[in-house]
């Protein structure tokens, strides 16, 4: 390596460490704060889990919370949102493409203004206001285009049109069809739609924020409360509760993505 | 059902189809298949070729009033599900989620055929296509003609009734294309369903086609075996999308259509005036010693191996298209004299 080189690769590799330790440092020192037995003083202060313990006590209400609106979102976006895809996929027509747009909106328009707009709906109905159901429908809201985008991109690339007058020249009917060509060729896209529908859902604030009551927090909106009204140690630990969930989701995401992309290539090696 | 089953005639009364946005993709039309026959359908694209063959096969129903019969049983308002056809699509349709051998026993399993009779009935097909080999390969680690291959032995498998092919081999190398289509051809001879084949290719249509339905402009331009088609077509347009085929006007009289370049010999009576004759490039030799109709000029010669064609100018109006066996050595620009060696055709109508 000549001098020149030898100095380009030292500022490439600065560069790429700053980088990366603007993206990191602040959650790591979060999570430092998390464990640490008094900020002020530092990791010399010595580390520690009562924090964590005590978030549980707190909010454990909301992490259970998080994770049942995850769970009823994704059930919902299946439900909702797999058929709607099939359908948008079998009629590729103008109308399609339109519709397609249409349940893209609320994920350009900011949380708030939707939330916004499903108090106005739904906020004379006090017992549902009131309860976690009215989150719920933000959720599936705001995440349902996910599921659709993805299902619906996978389909396109396996031409399940085609693939189902196969199937049905071979004499199946449209069940059969449907359970051994249709969803299992949508599986990847399907899969990949799903736990991106939990991460997104489990991680939610904006609307949440102002769907939520006393009696319903979330996990992220039970965070915002903890910076708010709580010693800093114990909204880290929070954090650290909060990345303890979200992470494991965030890889198995990241596994999931390439077969998603590339339809059925990734069974190649079978 | 048994191996046996007499072979299936079909019978198409007033079928014509007008998609959702108002397009007519077909014309009202008559069609019969006899029992046991090879009908290929042959157009450009855009014709009605294959919404035809998608009315036969149950994938799209024909407008009100139309009716399609399998037999003696009306099947006009059964989906393709409930028809017994085996169909082999353009892209193949092969589902990625399965192996060749489970692509291959879809159909059966589908019947409710038990698992050993299933086994056998796959080993079976997997011998007759010769990919045993492939038989636990995923879809996507198959080249083209592989995949055509497996899409074939699926179709057959279940010993459909009528066999459907919807351009099954544009998607291939012209190599492959052959290849195929002489296993096709055995194919069909050895299991004598009934079947129908969509092309544009001629020559596809020609070899396989026991009788050949040119289509245009979403009608039946004319149906009858190859040799009627290439030799007696009904019109221009057959004519043209049928192999090449030389115009040349003059004045028609005492059996001979007269023009600046010679005569050209008629192969029937035809009412005299001015008027259009066609013939074949291959009809067409160079007079030599002998009789010569035409005189021309030589404006381009390519030799293709087999035959040399010649493009001759002064006689119509467009160059005269010329094949003549082996080679031809003569420089441009050279007069050429002609002989046609059988009677040319009266040309009917222009469209």
């Amino acid at each position: 390596m000549t001098m020149r080189q030898n100095l380009l690769f030292w500022l490439l590799l600065a560069f790429t460490v700053a980088t990366c330790a603007f993206l990191i440092v602040p959650i790591g020192l979060s999570l430092l704060a998390g464990v640490s037995a008094n900020w002020q003083l530092g990791p010399s202060g010595g580390l520690t889990l009562r924090w964590i313990e005590e978030v549980w006590s707190l909010y454990s209400g909301t992490v259970v919370r998080s994770l049942v609106l995850a769970v009823a979102c994704l059930i919902a976006d299946l439900l909702l949102g797999v058929p709607l895809a099939y359908v948008l996929a079998r009629h590729p027509s103008r109308r399609a493409r339109a519709i397609e747009e249409l349940i893209m909106l609320p994920v350009a328009v900011p949380g708030l203004a939707t939330a916004l707009a499903l108090i106005i709906l739904y906020g004379g109905w006090h017992q549902f206001r009131g309860s976690s159901s009215f989150i719920l429908v933000g959720h599936v809201l705001f995440t349902l285009p996910f599921m659709v985008r993805s299902v619906l991109a996978v389909l396109a690339s396996i031409d399940v049109k085609t693939l189902e007058e196969g199937a049905a020249s071979l004499g199946a009917g449209p069940w059969r069809r449907l359970a051994t060509v249709v969803l299992p060729n949508a599986k990847p896209g399907i899969l990949a739609g799903s736990l991106m529908v939990v991460t997104l859902s489990v991680g939610e604030f904006n609307m949440t924020w102002m769907l939520h009551t006393p009696l319903t927090q979330t996990l992220p909106v039970g965070l915002a409360d903890a910076y708010a009204s709580m010693r800093l140690e114990i909204a880290s630990a929070y954090t650290v509760v909060f990345l303890l969930m979200i992470v494991p989701l965030l890889i198995l995401m990241q596994l999931a993505a390439p077969s998603a992309v590339s339809g059925t290539a990734a069974r190649g090696g079978k | 059902m048994t191996p046996r089953d007499p072979a299936l005639a079909i019978r198409l009364e007033g079928c014509a189809k007008t998609f959702a946005d108002g397009t007519k993709a077909l014309a009202p039309l008559d069609l019969a298949i006899g029992a046991g026959e090879t009908l290929a359908f042959l157009g450009p694209s855009g014709c009605g070729k294959t919404t035809l063959l998608r009315l036969i096969a149950g994938l799209d129903s024909p407008d009100p009033g139309g009716r399609v019969w399998f037999d003696d049983k009306e099947v006009t308002p059964l989906p393709i599900e409930r028809r017994q056809v085996g169909m082999v699509f353009q892209s193949y349709a092969l589902f990625p989620n399965m192996t060749v051998a489970e692509n291959i026993a879809y159909g059966l399993k589908v019947r409710g055929e038990p698992r050993d009779r299933r086994r056998t009935r796959v080993a079976e097909l997997l011998a007759m296509m010769r990919i045993e080999a492939l038989a636990g390969r995923a879809i996507d680690q198959l080249s083209g003609g592989q995949r055509q291959r497996v899409a074939l032995a699926r179709a057959i498998a279940p010993r459909p009734r009528l066999l459907l092919f919807d351009e099954p081999l544009t998607a291939l190398d012209a190599k492959l294309r052959e290849a195929l289509r002489l296993e096709i051809d055995g194919l069909l001879r050895k299991l004598g369903t009934t079947a129908v084949y969509v092309t544009h290719d001629q020559a596809e249509a020609m070899a396989l086609g026991d009788r050949i339905v040119v289509m245009n402009h979403g009608r039946i331009a004319q149906i009858g075996t190859p040799h009627e088609i290439y030799h007696h077509p009904a019109d221009r347009f057959v004519a043209e999308f049928v192999g090449l085929m030389n115009h040349v006007s003059g004045e028609i009289r005492d059996g001979w259509l007269h023009c600046p370049a010679g005569r050209i010999p008629l192969d029937r009576e035809t009412a005299a005036g001015q008027g259009e004759v066609m013939f074949r490039p291959e009809t067409v030799c160079l007079a030599g010693t002998g009789e010569t109709h035409l005189k021309g000029t030589l404006a381009a010669s390519f030799f293709l191996g087999d035959r040399t064609r010649l493009l001759v100018d002064g006689i119509g109006e467009q160059s005269i298209v010329v094949d003549v066996v082996g080679p031809v050595d003569l420089p441009l620009g050279t007069p050429v004299p002609l002989r046609i060696q059988s009677p040319a055709m009266a040309a009917k109508g222009s469209t």
